[in-house]
């Protein structure tokens, strides 16, 4: 069996001691990460990028250490969703329906070891779908040529914009923001500047760590400053943590479907785990026997979303790796982490780099039991995590986020460009225009200009042939459907509002 | 009122004027592919203009924008931000952090004592993590006081 074989390459990657601590200590500060309100998937990767780059890890320890991260947020995002009725990051949402009502129940400790075993199941299956069809995908995309990958790349912003925002000329202005922002720098083709105004620091172009930080962790001061830190969540309690076997074995059924679904969902590019934990609720929903105790402290109800999200966090891994492509914010920043350690993703990847992608799949099955093992016995370490005050976590966080960028660039034009992006993610926030795709604009602008130049190069300067195979017909095709469809689809799939916090 | 995305589309605009208009000064090399460098700006530029006119035509409804004393904070905050992106190259890491900290620490929680403790133990903490333990390369204090 090649899987088998290559897995054994990829444990023996990533089994040495060092890169166990690494992935450890990843998990530790995910579910932490994940757990603070305000706090998710995309900022803590950031915010850690700069910092694990610094350090001077190499390749595959910073892939194991942040992909732990990722997995880690992921599960600890339902923690506050449970317990304080506010999701630790946006696919958490959904967790609250059921999980909130629950720990008012006094079924706090239940609710949290069925979430923790149901992001288990969710992740670990997906990593298992992951190693099974990323290979595939990946033959399949080595056949891309340029006008492919730019239709490609064209869906990815449609669907991201389609699903992921209520508006779609906002989306778009979005993405445009972040490939306008792309072009400054030299042009590498002809070697001009563009959009330096003669600054030598644009030169280089605009780090897109910088942008990251900006807009995904520095506008959160902001906004907390704005909202005066309402979501502190002192004075939590949580009873004695036992495993509610019966719990389990009733929602087993709710994990199964949940991944499913969410896998699905995080393998479209663009739609991620939001999508998949949402998707997941409502299937479960629509197949139980007693819809009408969903939303009343439903177990099913809490497994299905988490499964769900922590499957999709798994899916979305697939068109990352690769396609170069990612699918949601959170992978958008872990392709910025692998261009960062010169890593390209995508078909050859697999073919000239197999011990990174093999190493990532190892690192992700063993983050995966350490997570299991820190969020069901030792959920209560997390839970007293989340009384630290934010008047002491959030300047924290600002200043990492300056540590990071600081010794990642030494100039202090690159942090006051950081602060800049903190103000764009604010404004943006408030006008309700999602910053996911100026980051995958940034990202991935270069490389969509690239194409298509080099496309029109083949053909001479003939557009047709952006259309001239199949392939680029059906991501034409899907691009399109995947920006308009929501516009149809909304008034069907309305999310449920989130319960009241205080009433009785 | 006047609506935020409707402000917000006019200036996009604007931008994306000055942005198409820088883009025809990009000079190109003899050397070139059939696209060249501007037609890609062009592109994005245009479809900025339209995207702005749909918020300009259709906007949202207004999200609550925060009033005048917390716009004040706000601008406390981002000036507290900028310096210390300004301030943490000659000063070393030590006092700006501790400043900057303890402000916005006051911010979110208007207690002296426990604003200069925060900011204290962030920057003393953090020092200790970053540069000892995970061995960056910051500097503490202004190079000159040693």
């Amino acid at each position: 069996m090649d899987i088998l074989s290559n897995l054994a390459m990829g444990f023996g990657v990533a089994l040495s001691p060092w890169t166990l601590m690494l992935a450890v200590i990843g998990c530790f500060i995910g579910t932490i990460v994940g757990a603070l309100p305000g706090l998710g998937p995309s900022n803590g990767v950031a915010l850690l990028i700069p910092i694990s780059f610094s350090m001077g890890l190499d390749a595959i320890s910073a892939l194991v250490l942040l992909t732990s991260v990722y997995y880690g947020a992921m599960y600890g995002g339902r923690i506050s969703s449970i317990l304080l009725n506010i999701p630790g990051d946006e696919p958490a949402m959904m967790t609250t329906l059921d999980g909130y009502p629950m720990a008012r129940q006094g079924r706090a400790g239940d609710a949290l070891v069925v979430s923790g075993v149901a992001s288990f199941v969710g992740a670990f299956l997906a990593t298992v779908g992951l190693m099974l069809l990323a290979p595939m995908l990946s033959r399949v995309a080595y056949h891309f040529g340029p006008a492919e990958y730019f239709a490609l790349y064209l869906l990815a912003f449609c669907t991201l914009g389609g699903v992921g925002s209520n508006n779609q000329a906002k989306s778009a202005l979005a993405a445009l923001i972040g490939l306008g922002i792309a072009m400054i720098g030299l042009d590498k083709t002809t070697g001009m500047p563009r959009f330096t105004f003669g600054e030598l620091h644009l030169m280089d172009g605009i780090d897109f760590l910088v942008a990251i930080v900006g807009l995904f962790a520095v506008s959160e001061v902001f906004f907390f400053i704005e909202s005066h830190g309402k979501n502190s969540a002192i004075g939590v309690v949580l009873d004695k943590v036992r495993i509610p076997w019966n719990d389990l074995k009733r929602s087993t059924g709710a994990m199964l479907r949940g991944t499913g679904v969410g896998f699905l969902a995080g393998i479209l590019p663009g739609a991620g785990a939001s999508l998949g934990s949402f998707l997941a609720y409502i299937l479960e929903k629509g197949v139980a026997r007693n819809p009408q105790d969903f939303g009343k402290g439903e177990v099913r109800g809490v497994a299905a979303p988490e499964a769900g999200n922590n499957a999709a966090a798994g899916g979305a891994l697939i068109p990352m790796l690769t396609l170069g492509v990612p699918g949601s914010g959170t992978t958008a920043v872990l392709l910025a982490l692998l261009l960062t350690l010169n890593i390209t993703p995508g078909p050859l990847l697999f073919t000239e780099r197999p011990e990174v992608v093999w190493g990532l799949i190892a690192s992700l099955l063993i983050a995966n039991i350490v997570l299991l093992i820190m969020n069901v016995p030792m959920v209560k370490v997390f839970v007293k995590v989340l009384t630290v005050p934010s008047h002491i976590l959030l300047p924290g966080v600002t200043m990492v986020a300056f540590v990071g960028i600081y010794s990642l660039t030494g100039s202090s034009y690159d942090m006051q460009l950081m602060v800049a992006f903190g103000i764009l993610g604010y404004i943006c926030r408030k006008l309700d225009i999602p910053t996911v795709p100026i980051i995958l604009g940034i990202l991935l602008g270069n490389a969509m200009e690239d194409n298509l130049r080099r496309a029109m190069v083949l053909s001479d300067g003939d557009w047709t042939y952006l259309f001239s195979s199949g392939v680029s017909i059906g991501l034409w095709v899907a691009a399109i459907i995947g920006f308009m469809a929501p516009l149809f689809l909304r008034r069907f799939l309305k999310r449920p509002a989130i319960p009241e916090a205080n009433e009785d | 009122m006047i609506k935020a995305d409707r402000i917000f589309g006019l200036v996009m605009m604007l931008v994306a004027l000055g942005y198409l208009f820088s883009a025809t000064h990009i000079q190109t090399s003899f050397l070139s592919d059939p696209v060249g460098p501007r037609i890609f700006p062009y592109l994005i530029g245009g479809g900025v203009i339209l995207c702005s006119l749909v918020l300009v035509i259709r906007p949202d409804a207004n999200a609550e924008w925060p009033g005048l004393g917390t716009v004040l904070q706000l601008v406390i905050a981002l000036a507290v931000l900028i310096g210390y992106a300004s301030a943490v190259r000659p000063l070393g890491f030590i006092i700006p952090t501790a400043v900057a900290a303890g402000v916005l620490s006051y911010q979110i929680n208007p207690k002296p004592v426990s604003a200069l403790l925060t900011g204290v133990g962030l920057s003393v903490g953090l020092f200790v993590l970053f540069k000892m333990i995970l061995g960056l390369g910051l500097v503490g204090f202004p190079r000159h006081w040693f």
